[in-house]
């Protein structure tokens, strides 16, 4: 038995449109929506805070519309975390959708219990940040653990066709259905290493079929404008092919799968998910046909006894602004409106809070590392500051824009924006303390 | 006979970020050329290229049947994705920042 596993969404914001080819056309067992990261988690909790209703992701229902027809018609299960800080709020919402599609006898569940907010106290250490949780001075938003595949398991062994959950471990969303439909048991660690490897190549979608790769002249890749997301064809043995739709853009390629078993990845040996300590170091990776990559070799060792938590705190305001030079002599103006920005922050105003100040087009992204050799003739200034006050914030804006007239010559296309922000740290706690739980709404 | 080119030559890169963490793993497109990068890609020759972006240590590991090295870059990313005023709060670019390195190989 083969079971065939699909990408729908690589991240909160990933393109609709190749996930409903892909369902239509994949002939899939199971299709993952992958949408949480560190920073969207933290912005869930906080729009459930201003609406009890709100806090998952903001284009489930979009998707949902777009892809449950096609899932009833092909009999593919829909797992996702796009349940984000509000789990059944999702499922709520799923299951009007599938009402207002005339989908009848649809099992929606929602898994909860990652939120352990109420386990945090100021006292929990944050050990990899050498701080406890009241130490960082900032006001904690969220607390979420990462749950396994058993967690998901109870909703699919119930039957359930949409599975949604808040913060579980990104390949743990694919090692589930693999579990249920190969009975893996939960201390099969070869197995489960074997699952892990094949959710984290796929957890990113386009990741592994050319997209965050292409670079002309060097790697290229067909049809990156309609790049199709992956596939992956899984037997019992843990082994798999990665590969994709025939004639959807993009490609599937050692290099590829080379690229993605190592992204987000430190010991290649020891990667450690709620469900098993994989070890990816001795992973044989051979092409297949065209499009086809097969993968196998993936170990594993018994799971953590403890569980990784995204603890988040309030950010402040990040307020960013920029204005641009072109022409001759564009460096030298733009680095001296740099210089009479920080000098009226910092002296002026007596703003001590952290302040970049970068020359897009000269040095920006890599300017802390080294200084690219520049003639360049076209430059913005681009101002960050991590405000403590909105009257902060809006202060850098209007230093960046009354540049405008009282700065260099030619300085135009000033911009400025201000966002919160939330910042993140990792606790553990032992597994025992947390409680998954699955409800399940019939439509 | 030995040149130096470009990393990008002869190899590929992807970049990843967790928290305050970078890695950059680094495959050669041909299996000969994984002995130069292995000999040459270091930690000390990373730190001193990229000196004030990295504060904290480098660990290095390889996958030699991959022709791969993955370095994992601690305190990389100005304190991560939440809290870098780096444009590239991630730290996506780092690989383009290696591949910018040269090596010496024997063709």
């Amino acid at each position: 038995m083969t079971i065939r596993l699909g990408t729908g969404a690589g991240f909160s914001a990933d393109r609709l449109d190749p996930a409903v080819d892909l369902v239509a056309r994949g002939r899939l067992d199971a299709i993952v929506f992958e949408c949480i990261g560190e920073r969207t988690l933290a912005f869930g909790h906080r729009d459930r805070m201003a609406d009890p209703e709100a806090g998952y992701n903001p284009l489930l229902e979009r998707r949902l519309r777009a892809v449950l027809p096609l899932c009833v018609v092909h009999g593919t299960r829909l797992i996702t975390n796009m349940g984000v800080a509000n789990p059944r709020g999702a499922a709520t919402k799923a299951a009007e959708v599938a009402a207002a599609l005339g989908l009848r006898g649809l099992k929606i569940a929602a898994l909860e219990g990652d939120d352990v907010s109420a386990l945090i106290g100021p006292d929990t250490p944050l050990p990899d940040s050498g701080v406890t949780v009241g130490e960082v001075g900032r006001p904690m938003v969220g607390a979420n653990a990462y749950l396994g595949a058993d967690a998901i398991l109870p909703a699919l062994e119930a039957g359930a066709g949409v599975v949604i959950t808040g913060r579980v471990a990104d390949p743990s969303l694919f090692l589930a259905p693999l579990r249920q439909a190969f009975g893996w048991a939960e201390d099969d660690w070869p197995s489960l290493g074997a699952g892990t490897l094949v959710g984290h190549l796929m957890e990113c979608a386009a990741q592994i079929t050319g997209g965050y790769f292409v670079d002309p002249g060097h790697k290229d890749v067909p049809n990156l404008a309609y790049v199709g997301f992956p596939i992956a064809e899984v037997g019992a043995d843990g082994r798999a092919v990665i590969t994709k739709l025939a004639d959807a853009g993009g490609l599937v390629s050692e290099r590829t799968v080379k690229e993605q078993l190592l992204y987000e990845v430190h010991d290649p040996a020891a990667y450690v998910t709620p469900d098993v300590v994989a070890d990816f170091s001795r992973v044989e990776i051979r092409d297949d046909g065209a499009d086809r990559v097969a993968v196998a070799g993936a170990g594993g060792r018994p799971r953590p006894a403890q569980l990784k938590v995204t603890v988040a705190f309030d950010g402040g305001l990040l307020a960013e602004a920029g204005i641009s030079y072109a022409g001759p002599g564009a460096k030298a103006r733009a680095q001296l409106a740099g210089a009479i920005l920080e000098e009226r922050m910092r002296a002026l105003h007596g703003c001590n809070a952290p302040l970049r100040i970068d020359l897009i087009g000269v040095s920006a992204l890599h300017a802390t590392a080294l200084e690219y050799p520049s003639d360049a003739q076209d430059v913005r200034l681009r101002a960050a500051l991590r405000a403590d006050s909105r009257e902060q914030a809006e202060l850098l804006l209007w230093e960046v824009e009354s540049l405008l007239c009282c700065g260099p010559a030619g300085g135009g296309g000033y911009r400025g924006q201000i966002t919160p922000s939330v910042i993140t740290h990792s606790a553990y706690i032992d597994r025992a303390q947390v409680q998954p739980r699955v409800e399940i709404i019939e439509t | 006979m030995t040149r130096r080119v470009p990393l990008r030559a002869i190899a590929h890169a992807r970049a990843g970020d967790k928290g305050n963490r970078s890695n950059v793993a680094v495959f050669v497109y041909a299996p000969r050329h994984y002995a130069a990068i292995e000999a040459q890609l270091t930690p000390e020759r990373l730190e001193a290229a990229f000196g004030r972006l990295l504060r904290g240590p480098i660990r290095r590991f390889e996958l030699e049947h991959l022709g791969g090295l993955n370095f994992v870059m601690d305190e990389a990313l100005e304190g991560g994705v939440n809290e870098s005023l780096n444009l590239d709060s991630h730290g996506k670019s780092w690989s383009f920042l290696l591949l910018g390195l040269e090596v010496e190989v024997d063709d």
